[in-house]
């Protein structure tokens, strides 16, 4: 029982490290500041719930268990909230979110001007959605 | 076991720390500092229980806290110049 229980903490620990790891690597590699969001979601709710999981099961049943409760709890509720309030800024500054792959594309160029979306040379570029 | 678990949080902490120093915007740095915070938390935890005193919970949860609220403020703060209410413009809502 003892080594079972082992067993599913270090598979959950083991699962956490994993996700935490590629979260990073998203955060590296990942073009623009919405599309690194979703690597920092990746962290922040999958990769620290199955860590305090697999911390869980390690601890049994004690007051260390129901920290490691609302500890979850409150990383998911705030974590998703933190990333939309800083998604919301982002958008409101004047970033707006890559739609399309080039890579030779020099994103300082966009900017946005009293509520609309402006894309400058836009003309020469292969039809896509909209950007307004 | 909790030493893998610390080890490979370490890492991500230092590729995330990569990303807030060589961010080209200052929202990729909010983002990274977040879940650089994040990553303390989770890390306080692992390293509570890889010490055998898992009272390390405590400074975690309250560490949680001052992350959330650090990330608000400073996304707040960044877009409107002020925490409390944007001024000179419509209300655009709270973020």
């Amino acid at each position: 029982m003892d080594l079972a229980l082992d067993i599913i903490s270090w598979a959950l620990l083991i699962c956490g490290s994993v996700f935490c790891i590629i979260g990073g690597i998203g955060m590296i590699r990942l073009p623009d500041v919405f599309t690194r969001m979703h690597a920092a979601g990746v962290t922040e709710t999958l990769g620290a719930v199955a860590i305090f999981m697999g911390l869980m099961v390690q601890a049994g049943l004690t007051l260390v268990t129901v920290k490691l409760v609302l500890m979850t709890i409150f990383m998911m509720f705030t974590n998703p909230t933190a990333t939309h309030a800083v998604a919301r800024a982002a958008l409101g500054e004047g970033l707006i979110p890559l739609t399309h792959d080039d890579e030779n594309e020099d994103l300082s160029n966009y900017v946005l001007a009293d509520g609309d979306f402006i894309e400058p040379d836009s003309q020469d570029k292969e039809p896509g959605p909209s950007k307004t | 076991m909790f030493a893998a678990a610390a080890a490979a949080i370490l890492v991500t902490m230092g590729m995330v720390l990569v990303r807030a120093i060589k961010g080209p915007s200052v929202y990729d740095r909010i983002l990274a500092t977040n879940n650089f915070g994040t990553l303390t938390v989770t890390l306080i935890a692992v390293v509570g229980f890889l010490a055998g005193r898992p009272e390390f919970l405590d400074i975690a949860l309250v560490y949680a806290l001052i992350n959330f609220i650090g990330a608000i403020a400073v996304s707040k703060f960044v877009q409107f110049g002020g925490v409390t209410h944007p001024l000179g413009k419509d209300d655009p809502g709270d973020i």
